[in-house]
């Protein structure tokens, strides 16, 4: 393995794994005091300094760490040890073919800000999140605890449920983007088409004249808003969180699938559950947010600005570091959006989460599929 | 080099787990995870033999769809242990034998054998382009027939389910 490949892979475990993710426990408590008009954690301090109450990520790694780690009565034991471990992998290794900056030329270098840049990305999520089902399918059988198992149970119908509409609602995308690779849907995200421009093609109008200025950039949210909707509502399913946190619903399965893991081991479900959030983000942004592209702003022409002030080498380089920023700026806008939906909606009914997956959701992201593909064949290309 | 080290490797923990599945007959719910491990596994040699597109739907389909239904239907049925007492297997485990026994024989002159060097391969060979292109032109009317044939068995599943509701 070459070193580049170790820079990028340590690179995106120290963001998404160190930084986001400790982050992301302390927004999350921050945020719901917020919206309940609390104050929320503050109180960890290392001599006298808290800082917003941001230590309290360090806190609770160390009281997790310090905390015994019980196998229940009866339960199986390997199996016990074994899930925790089998729900945080794929959340880790999912961010391998994420996109996080774009192709970059230095002489004859090429670098690219993809750690795994495979040519059926795509596919490798897929695959990787339909293992992660059995990290709490498994959590819950071996804990030997009818709530537990409950718990697992609606877990397991809800992920297998929500994994076919997932993967059916991002079909129009890549139809769009006629490739499975989130490196080369990026790079098709950085342009933009006449937002209008269909009206000519439908031959409805001979020519709009001025309304061809109106332009918008090539991203997976323009072009798809439906599958953007569906792919976020089922993403957040898969990640079980609320609204669709059934498998851990504390005032009827008390805490579902987990609730007899105690010590780091719990702390490895709730990383990978924040661990996930991530994932889905830094997917919607590469997918649907273009990516780490700047709207209306394509590399060639920023490179072309600064090059004749800092020279090519620190113009590219400002290039790389501004698409990375802005790549991770629109991560967190999504981390936002998750938080905020988890905070102000109730829990779904098991009944309810099972209707909008196979009777609202499957059939409009076929319909989407549908129409799509009639789109595409009447207007031939998005220019 | 490494593709030999990674296909042992596969092949080696895929006949371990089809074994620990076939083994592990008391233990429904660890048989069913030794089955997923043999379909990882399995994936694992798709991935030496570059079809990429397989082995994304090995895992797809078979480690993370089916087995965890069956997974899920264990866990619903809650089967007991008696419910697989060696007593009423040894018919059977008898046939498997002599099944597997046949198969080995069957098998052993094609290991003495050296494999002929494969064609070349074409472009994009196991890719997700090359496959879609195949099954939707040469192969189109097998792959239609096929969806008919499993919207016959969903059609069925629900009618059956539903005469037993009424």
């Amino acid at each position: 393995m070459e070193t580049e490949t170790i820079i990028k892979t340590v690179f995106i475990l120290a963001v998404v794994v160190l930084a986001f993710a400790p982050i992301i426990t302390w927004v999350e408590r921050k945020q719901s005091a917020v919206m309940q008009d609390r104050i929320g954690a503050n109180r960890a301090d290392i001599a006298g300094i808290t800082i917003l109450g941001l230590l309290h990520p360090l806190a609770d790694v160390l009281k997790l760490i310090a905390k015994e780690d019980v196998v229940p009565h009866g339960a199986n034991r390997f199996m016990h040890l074994l899930a925790p471990v089998i729900a945080a992998v794929p959340a880790i290794i999912a961010y391998a073919v994420i996109p996080f900056g774009g192709s970059y030329q230095y002489g004859d270098e090429t670098v690219n800000l993809v750690v795994a840049d495979i040519d059926w990305g795509v596919l490798y999520i897929f695959a990787i999140g339909s293992i992660a089902a059995y990290g709490t399918v498994i959590a819950g059988w071996a804990s030997n605890n009818n709530w537990s198992l409950l718990g697992s149970l609606r877990a397991s119908a809800q992920m297998i449920s929500y994994e076919v509409t997932m993967g059916l609602s991002l079909v129009g995308i890549l139809m769009v983007f006629q490739t499975l690779s989130m490196f080369e849907m990026g790079l098709a995200q950085d342009g933009t088409f006449r937002l209008l421009g269909f009206l000519e093609a439908f031959g409805w109008v001979d020519d709009i004249g001025w309304l061809g200025a109106l332009r918008v950039p090539t991203w997976g949210i323009f072009l798809q808003p439906l599958g953007f909707v569906m792919f976020l509502a089922c993403a957040m399913a898969e990640n079980k969180r609320a609204p669709f946190d059934c498998p851990e619903a504390e005032s009827e399965l008390v805490a579902g699938y987990h609730m007899e893991y105690s010590g780091m081991r719990f702390g490895l479900f709730y990383m990978s559950e924040f661990i996930e959030i991530v994932v889905i983000s830094g997917l919607m942004a590469a997918i649907f947010l273009g990516g780490w592209t700047i709207p209306y702003l394509p590399q060639e022409t920023i490179i072309g600005a600064i090059t004749p002030v800092f020279g090519e080498y620190f113009a590219t380089s400002i290039c790389m570091i501004l698409h990375v920023g802005l790549f991770f700026l629109k991560v967190i806008v999504m981390i936002y959006i998750q938080m905020a939906m988890r905070w102000s909606l109730p829990r779904f009914r098991y009944d309810q989460i099972m209707d909008l997956c196979w009777k609202i959701l499957l059939p409009l992201s076929i319909a989407n599929v549908l129409v799509t593909g009639g789109v595409m064949l009447l207007i031939g290309s998005l220019t | 080099m490494t593709a030999a080290i990674v296909f042992y490797a596969c092949a080696g923990l895929a006949v371990v787990s089809a074994l620990s599945m076939v083994l592990n007959v008391r233990n429904t719910v660890a048989s069913a995870m030794s089955l997923v491990v043999t379909m990882i596994a399995l994936a694992g040699i798709f991935l030496v033999l570059d079809a990429f597109l397989i082995a994304a739907f090995q895992i797809m389909v078979y480690a993370g769809a089916i087995v965890v239904l069956f997974v899920f239907v264990v866990m619903l049925l809650n089967l007991r242990h008696d419910a697989f007492a060696p007593s009423r297997q040894i018919a059977l485990k008898l046939v498997g034998g002599l099944l597997g026994i046949y198969a080995l024989f069957a098998l052993a002159p094609l290991l003495a054998q050296h494999l002929p060097e494969g064609a070349p391969r074409p472009e994009g060979f196991g890719g997700y382009r090359l496959v879609g292109r195949t099954l939707y032109t040469d192969f189109v009317l097998p792959f239609e027939v096929a969806a008919f044939l499993l919207l016959g068995a969903m059609v069925g599943a629900v009618v059956m389910a539903k005469r037993r509701l009424d």
